[in-house]
């Protein structure tokens, strides 16, 4: 046993060249021959990479995908998103566990499979939805939970699972999964008919001020939900001293209900890699990296393929533009479960090797990024949009959309709609003409931006999807009357709690209180002055936290609390003479009980 | 020759010197910015949040924000103040605190700030949970009950001991402080003269058998608030 512990993390280290900085596939590696990474791999990793036991543990820790006790060969993680919960999650989750004879957590007693929980996977438009081990599971049904552990206890081969292949790409040989793309309404920009090779050669003939130029004249914005200025972030990039310059390609796509860069991963992903070129000959940088968020591990060898297919096509490598002199590479690199790692800093710390802790700013990446030097981090659609702006032309770009918010915007769809999926809008659609779109007849409450952005009701279904209006990453739930959104709000709460890296106190106390709070109200023990506090408590987490998690996961408590205040009205009274009416007598004093009983801790 | 650059403080003009934190910057004028995570010498973390303060209009923490010339920055306003007593109301309740039984009581940052903010019993609801005390070593012992997750032990020990006994593991309220071989703090080179036993603000890590030397009631906050302006201390000594 030892002996292989050993050999495994050996080889893991030799694959990396001992680069400490590569923790992360070292880890991964080790978990995923090992099926976990137990003390004495920590060891020998930290002999071996020369990373201090410290760090090796924090990271193994840190990451939802790492295990440090063994627990099975095969892995089922429910997805238990809000909209798998409206989708029937508790009774395929009861399924699973009445199946295996286990509860959520726990391992079967032959220690062939555990059963997990776990957050968004990027599918709630084919909800509810499971990962076992890299496989994708969609469209789950208790039935069908039920026939996918008779599978796997007779072949244990999660890949059998699939019967029928998704269209387009998911039936490509190297990613063979059941995913739909359901993609809606496609192009003009983004989603538009793939020109390989074409914007490459054009920005070859301008300089890289004048990519940049082209990039601002088209006024594009980012997508990943913060909607900075592309072309200042890269001039920022382009103007810090330093020799080695990065490009890194956010794909951790971790916001609850999203899914769109997914889709352009699956069927635009020439469009990516050549938005991260063009990025690269933008600001002088020579190296890029994807970083693939872990559930999206069923895309990456397809992905493998398409760089080696642009490296012999001269698309990537020594060749992209000879006359220039530029060169430029790209390498994946695998998130393992933490939507904190979405977050530009922390993602940055995910690749150097640590656990997915943000960085103090300044400085930002741009001056001091991955290693040390200028980084310019975009999401997958930003540079998508990069490449069309190349190949199409700056004006055809801007003509779209809004004065502030030029071009369209992938929206991600689900929830109480009968086509949930991908769509492209113009900026400046209506919410409403959206929801025509979708068949969102009923909608009651629409969480756009998904849990960090906001919960609206029907008065703002007129208002639009702008960077000055209602802006957004490109998640649109919808909920239909049936739904009650405090239990919405809890949900997501709960998620933030989960995902908090827990390093400044407003963001990983606050959570906690706000999730907390909303179960009192819910209990019907709330007063008034709850939601007074849930005001104040959400005000202390926007200034003071370290981060955009902090500085937003209040969200669904307080844009539904300012949406939906009546329904939190109805369940507060003021209390009753002398008694607040938290307080529970019986709950206050079981502790007491308990010892006086005779129980231990 | 131009003059020193300066930022403003509550309106009051300061000196500091480039590289400089806000902080850093308030401490050598003799201006008390509350805070918990920072320590002099130590590289700055930024967990707290207890020193925010708003520069040129935007929240931040004083501990990593750099001073910059001209820079206006606010700091004992009426609504920094009161997000000060949040944060510290929120450390009260997140942890287990019976300062009347602690052997740091009188010596505690945290309990310090309270009474600085007039904290009485804070307004959140108690979280009350089950945290660990490892007593494991001979000399030293953690307790989690008491630990805010400031790292200035983590940060003593690599920076100053050369050793790294600490570090963290899990993430969000399940947080918590480790030693950094196995899991308890006898597996480690900790030993009972390392400074990073010194650096803890509150009563999680002490050392064993000293309890109660300096009697309570002649304890440093016992009589002067923390951050009291020098001469205040002096005179009450
Ligand atoms: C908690 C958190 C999670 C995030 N997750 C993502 C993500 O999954 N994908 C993404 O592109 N941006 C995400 N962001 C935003 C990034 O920090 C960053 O702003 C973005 O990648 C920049 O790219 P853009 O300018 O092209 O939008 C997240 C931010 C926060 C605070
Ligand atoms: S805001 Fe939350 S996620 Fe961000 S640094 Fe603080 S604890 Fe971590
Ligand atoms: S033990 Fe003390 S110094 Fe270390 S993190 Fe906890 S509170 Fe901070």
């Amino acid at each position: 046993m030892t002996t292989s512990v050993d050999t495994v993390v050996r080889e893991a280290c030799v694959s990396v060249g001992h680069d400490p900085t590569r923790l992360m596939d070292v880890a991964r590696e080790v978990q995923a021959r090992l099926g976990c990474i137990p003390p004495a791999a920590v060891d020998a990793i930290h002999h071996d990479l020369h990373v201090s036991r410290a760090q090796v543990q924090s990271l193994v820790s840190f990451y939802a995908f790492f295990d440090d006790h063994p627990t099975s060969q095969i892995t089922i993680r429910v997805c238990d998103d809000v909209v798998d919960r409206l989708a029937g999650y508790d009774r395929v989750a009861k399924a699973f566990a009445d199946e295996l004879g286990v509860t959520i957590g726990q391992t079967t007693a032959d220690g062939a499979i555990s059963l997990q929980r776990t957050a968004c996977i990027g599918m709630s438009d084919q909800a509810p939805a499971a990962l076992v081990g890299n496989v994708v599971v969609t469209d789950l049904s208790a039935e069908r939970a039920r026939q996918v552990v008779a599978e796997l206890r007779a072949h244990r081969d999660p890949q059998r699972l699939i019967k029928k292949l998704g269209d387009g790409n998911n039936a490509h040989p190297l990613v063979k999964a059941m995913v739909r793309n359901n993609i809606r309404q496609a192009g003009p920009i983004v989603m538009s008919e793939p020109r390989r090779g074409e914007a490459i050669r054009k920005a070859a003939a301008l300089s890289p001020a004048e990519v940049i130029r082209a990039v601002k004249t088209a006024r594009l914005r980012g997508r990943g939900g913060a909607g900075f200025p592309t072309g200042i972030k890269w001039e920022m990039a382009r103007a810090a001293p330093g020799a080695r310059k990065f490009v890194v390609c956010n794909a951790d796509e971790g916001e609850p209900g999203t899914f769109k860069d997914r889709v352009l991963l699956t069927e635009w992903p020439d469009r990516v890699f050549a938005g991260m070129t063009i990025a690269g000959y933008a600001l002088g940088a020579r190296e890029g990296i994807l970083y693939l968020r872990a559930e999206y591990a069923y895309l990456r060898a397809f992905l493998e393929d398409v760089l080696a297919r642009r490296r012999s096509d001269g698309l990537l490598g020594r060749d992209v533009m000879p006359r220039r002199g530029f060169e430029f590479d790209i390498r994946i690199q695998m998130g393992a479960g933490a939507y904190v790692c979405g977050e530009e800093s922390a993602l940055l710390e995910s690749c150097e090797g640590r656990r997915g802790d943000p960085r103090n700013r300044p400085p930002f990446p741009a001056q001091r990024g991955y290693l040390g030097c200028p980084t310019v981090v975009n999401n997958v659609e930003t540079l998508c949009c990069v490449t069309r702006i190349l190949d199409a032309g700056s004006a055809a770009f801007s003509e779209l959309g809004s004065r502030q918010s030029a071009g369209t915007k992938l929206l991600s769809v689900s929830g109480d709609v009968s086509r949930p999926g991908v769509y492209e809008v113009p900026f400046g659609t209506p919410i409403q003409d959206v929801l025509a779109l979708c068949g969102g007849r009923d909608a009651t409450a629409l969480q756009v931006g998904g849990p960090s952005g906001r919960m609206v009701g029907p008065a703002d279904f007129e208002r639009t999807i702008c960077y000055d209006d209602i802006a957004t990453g490109g998640a649109l739930v919808v909920f239909d009357s049936t739904r009650n959104p405090l239990e919405i709000a809890h949900a997501y709460m709960e998620f933030f709690e989960d995902e908090s890296c827990g390093y400044c106190t407003p963001c990983r106390v606050g959570n906690v209180l706000l999730r907390k709070g909303l179960e009192k109200v819910l209990a019907g023990r709330g007063e008034p002055s709850d939601l007074e506090q849930f005001e104040q408590i959400a005000k202390v987490m926007k200034a003071a936290s370290r981060c955009g998690l902090g500085q937003t996961s209040f969200n669904p408590v307080l844009s539904s609390l300012q949406s939906f205040r009546y329904q939190y009205e109805t369940l507060v009274a003021e209390p009753a003479q002398g008694r607040r009416r938290g307080f529970d007598l019986d709950v206050a004093t079981a502790e007491a009980a308990r010892i006086r009983a005779g129980g231990t801790q | 020759m131009s003059a020193d650059p300066s930022l403003i403080l509550d309106g009051r003009e300061i000196p500091f010197v480039p590289g400089q934190t806000i902080l850093q910057a308030a401490d050598d004028a003799g201006v008390y910015i509350p805070r918990l995570c920072d320590k002099p010498g130590l590289e700055p973390f930024g967990s707290c949040r207890v020193c925010v303060v708003r520069a040129n209009g935007r929240t931040v923490s004083s501990c990593t924000y750099p001073a910059s010339l001209g820079m206006v920055v606010e700091s004992e306003t009426p609504e920094l103040q009161a997000m000060r007593k949040v944060l510290l109301e929120m450390l009260f309740v997140e942890g287990n605190h019976f300062c009347m039984s602690c052997e740091k009581s009188g010596h505690c940052e945290l309990q310090a700030l309270g009474y600085r903010f007039g904290i009485t019993a804070p307004q959140f609801e108690y979280q009350f949970p089950h945290r660990e005390v490892d007593a494991s070593h001979p000399d030293i012992l953690i307790d989690h009950n008491r630990c805010i997750l400031c790292a200035r032990c983590v940060r003593t020990s690599r920076d100053l001991d050369g050793k790294e006994v600490f570090g963290f593991v899990g993430r969000g309220p399940h947080k918590r402080l480790a030693a950094s071989t196995g899991s308890r703090l006898k597996d480690t080179n900790a030993d009972v003269t390392d400074r990073a036993i010194d650096a803890c603000p509150v009563g999680a890590l002490l050392r064993k058998r000293v309890g109660f030397a300096v009697p309570v009631g002649q304890r440093p906050y016992d009589t002067v608030p923390i951050g009291a302006p020098e001469p205040v201390q002096e005179a009450r000594r």
